[in-house]
């Protein structure tokens, strides 16, 4: 199954890329599916990144085929 | 009112102070609001380590943050007696000293309309995945968190 992911801030920064689709295998739960992406980035805070699926912030869902999934940034708005 | 209907709250850059004194005017043909209620944030030029931001440079998870901004306007009309509110927000580059949030709130009364206008700035703050690179004068930046 695919799945987008989207890169915001300074994650996107680190991965130096802003989107890619990954073809996954097998169920995998959002919280692992960032953790699989934050693994090799130079990340200070990787708990400070939140995540969000098909734009609602959730980490316990398993992902289906077709979702995006956001690794968000604290937010700094304002 | 057409509180119901999505609004577009991203502008490009600063927000001008023009803006502020046009959406006064629009609403002085609303005759039952007794009170408006302005939040402005203005970029400050903080000093970290001896360098000072020049601007930041805001991006946005664009579609979440509008469906945010949405919630966040339905909460508020439940939660107020207000007659409208808007919000704008900048994206890309606010230099120091230039406006990059115009929430403004009206209602009948004061009271109303200063508190919906706090809730506003509280859960934009909180809750709109929206991203702040600090930029400082030698074109270095660190990354801005909402404390």
């Amino acid at each position: 199954m695919k799945v987008t992911i989207k890169y915001f801030g300074l994650v996107a920064e680190a991965a130096e890329k802003s989107e890619e689709v990954l073809e996954l295998n097998g169920e995998l739960t959002a919280l692992e599916l960032k953790a699989q992406c934050l693994e090799s980035l130079a990340i200070a805070d990787k708990e400070s990144v939140q995540i969000a699926v098909n734009q609602n912030l959730n980490d316990t869902i398993t992902l289906k085929d077709g979702d995006e999934v956001a690794l968000l940034p604290p937010f700094a708005g304002g | 009112m057409d509180k119901k209907k999505p609004k577009k709250v991203f502008v490009q850059g600063a927000i001008p102070p023009e803006k502020i004194a046009n959406s006064v005017a629009n609403h002085q043909s609303k005759t039952n609001i007794g009170a408006h209620s302005i939040f402005l944030g203005q970029i400050r030029a903080d000093e970290v380590d001896g360098k000072t931001v020049t601007a930041i440079d805001y991006t946005a998870y664009e579609e979440m943050a509008e469906k945010v901004f949405h919630e966040i306007r339905e909460a508020a009309f439940v939660k107020f007696d207000i007659t409208c509110a808007h919000i704008y927000h900048s994206l890309g580059k606010v230099n120091v000293g230039e406006l990059c949030l115009f929430v403004f709130t009206s209602s009948a009364h004061r009271k109303i309309a200063i508190k919906a206008t706090n809730f506003f700035v509280e859960e934009i703050k909180a809750k709109v995945p929206v991203f702040g690179k600090e930029i400082f004068e030698d074109e270095t930046h660190q990354w801005k968190v909402n404390g």
